[in-house]
């Protein structure tokens, strides 16, 4: 079989809003997918579809050729799921919560407290094994949750936001977990507005906006998709944007790009570091300012912009970025 | 559905309901302190106003308080599922391969554990302050386990409603507005003889009546003397109340079982 997730013109409104409107997914076996998009986008509720928890309007879906709508409770034996909001219980001890997890995959009661105990291990809250879940820190709580969809090894993994709401070094350490799970060969579907994240971590990814794919491909195809590169300028002060812009519309190869970072200026060019040259003297020759020059392959934010004609989230992560990529000004 | 996998995992939720317990103290508390409170109330408030010729009147009462703590327990089946649908874990339950069954039925049957041990701390309350089982001790443990099952039921029944509120506040309230006079029109606290004749049919075809008449005949704290019933479900209160609560679960426990499912789907 070759695609192990296969959804076919998902719906799904909820009164006047359509949060899914026609969707088209499909998972090759053993591959990451990230589903990304904004809040809103549909995200959560195409995951809800695939793991049987929601019904759609409309649409078909299978995992692992077991059709989702008529045969639910067999699909439920082959996937794992992780969702948005830790879905642990917290007046249990994470052993406990793993153990009842095991207990109900039907593991038998030796399986499930050995898997318990390993998870436990393996996402290194083996000390916290007998605390309430009360006691852990959203970090804490979140590798919990991620060991439950991991207990019975289902071969299909759903991961909704795994790391929306943490922090830096909570987020790369489930990155790196995540990275190490899929070495075992699960499928897994992940979806994220994370952009950083899905460049990460996914063979694939599926942009999506308003409950619509828009776009499927590699990071980097995604990337050849709005072609060249991303050249971009940060004046000293606003108004010497105007004289900025003038400079690089002389270099662009197409339209300037909006930024809501203050003082940018993007524009897509092509021909590498003799151009980064040009705009410099041109730069110089004007009198402009500039804090900072960057020449860089375009990113997945640049994609999104150029397919969706808006940006893709909110900006507490842009600063991260920029703060940890491209050297602050 | 294999019914020994549903079993498997209600017994596995019953578990995890029954820990919770343990755990939160203040919910153990409540477990000890209102039954006694109420064997306390009603044994010295009303206890000291109102005379059984040719018995004691605390003895009358505690059968009534043991049907109405029981009764009035449901609402914590109500009140512990209403809570579960809000909280997060219930996505993880709907997307593992369990029994959809288990999580009410699982609900239930820990209650029936918190309801032993409700009755058994109302019961050494009610030793204490001189209530005596004066039957056989098999008689005695048949009317324990009349209460268990009926409570069972009404578990089942709560079960429902509590699926259905959309919050914890909302079920105290509603439940409080029906249990209330249902355990109260009945002959739990006081004999029916003279009531007006429509609270007093009423009283008599409670399946409550039959549940405390049950309890007190199994034992043995009817007043001497007491004239013998006219109406079959007093004349027949144990199998009375067995059958009500056979179809009250029969009722309940698939009705539950559907909005469960359903309640699953929509969010």
């Amino acid at each position: 079989m070759d695609n192990i997730i296969e959804a076919k013109g998902l719906v799904k409104r909820y009164g006047d809003v359509v949060a899914l409107d026609g969707l088209d997914l499909s998972v090759r076996d053993g591959s990451i997918v990230a589903l990304l998009g904004p809040n809103g986008a549909g995200k959560t509720t195409a995951v809800s579809i695939l793991t049987t928890l929601l019904e759609p309007d409309e649409g078909t879906a299978t995992v692992a050729g077991v059709d989702v709508l008529r045969e639910p409770a067999d699909v439920r034996k082959l996937i794992g799921l992780s969702g948005q909001y830790a879905a642990v219980d917290e007046h249990l001890t994470g052993f406990e919560n793993l153990d009842m997890i095991g207990r109900l995959y039907r593991l038998g009661r030796k399986r499930s407290r050995v898997r318990a105990r390993d998870l436990l291990e393996r996402f290194d809250l083996s000390d916290a094994a007998d605390r309430p879940v009360k006691t852990y820190s959203g970090g804490m709580r979140r590798r919990l949750d991620l060991a439950g969809a991991l207990v019975a090894e289902s071969p299909v993994l759903f991961l909704d936001e795994p790391t929306t709401g943490l922090d830096l070094p909570s987020r790369q350490e489930l990155w790196r977990i995540i990275r190490d799970l899929v070495k075992r060969g699960a499928t897994l579907l992940l979806t994220t507005q994370y952009l950083e994240e899905a460049d990460r971590l996914a063979d694939d990814v599926l942009v999506i906006d308003h409950g619509k794919a828009i776009a499927q491909g590699t990071s980097d195809e995604l990337k050849d998709l709005v072609g060249g590169e991303r050249l971009e300028v940060r004046v000293t002060d606003t108004e010497s944007l105007p004289a900025a812009r003038e400079v690089l519309a002389r270099v662009a190869v197409g339209e300037l790009q909006d930024d809501d970072r203050p003082r940018v200026v993007v524009a897509p060019v092509s021909g590498g570091a003799p151009v980064l040259a040009r705009v410099l003297e041109y730069l110089d020759a004007e009198r402009v300012e500039v804090s900072d020059v960057v020449l860089r392959r375009p990113t997945l934010d640049d994609v999104f912009l150029a397919l969706t004609g808006h940006a893709t989230r909110p900006d507490e992560d842009r600063t991260e970025q920029v703060a940890k990529g491209r050297g602050a000004s | 559905m294999n019914p020994l996998h549903a079993l498997n995992d209600a017994l596995v939720i019953a578990k995890r309901n029954l820990i919770k317990i343990k755990r939160v103290p203040d919910i153990l508390v409540f477990v000890l302190l209102s039954p006694i409170m109420f064997v306390l109330l009603f044994a010295y408030v009303f206890g000291s106003a109102i005379n059984i010729p040719g018995g004691s009147y605390r003895e009358f009462l505690m059968a009534g308080i043991f049907a109405q703590t029981v009764v009035f327990g449901a609402t914590f089946t109500g009140a512990g599922l209403a809570d579960d649908m809000q909280k997060g874990i219930i996505d993880r339950f709907r997307s593992l391969p369990m029994s959809r069954a288990a999580v009410v039925m699982g609900r239930t049957a820990s209650d029936v554990i918190y309801n032993v041990l409700t009755l058994m701390i109302m019961a050494l309350t009610g030793l204490l302050v001189g209530w005596r089982m004066r039957g056989s001790f098999l008689d005695a443990l048949a009317g324990f386990g009349l209460l268990l099952l009926f409570a069972y039921s009404i578990s089942w029944m709560m079960a429902l409603v509590g699926l259905i509120v959309p919050s914890v506040e909302v079920l105290n309230n509603a439940s409080f507005m029906v249990i209330f006079p249902i355990t109260f029109i009945a002959n739990t606290f006081v004999p029916t003889d003279n009531l007006p004749t429509i609270l007093r049919v009423f009283a008599e075809w409670n399946p409550i009546s039959s549940l405390a008449h049950a309890t007190r005949t199994l034992f043995g704290n009817i007043p001497p003397g007491t004239p013998e019933p006219t109406v079959w479900p007093l004349q027949n209160p144990v199998i009375y109340s067995i059958i009500w609560a056979g179809i009250i679960i029969a009722i309940f426990a698939p009705l539950s079982v559907r909005r469960y499912t359903k309640a699953a789907k929509k969010s």
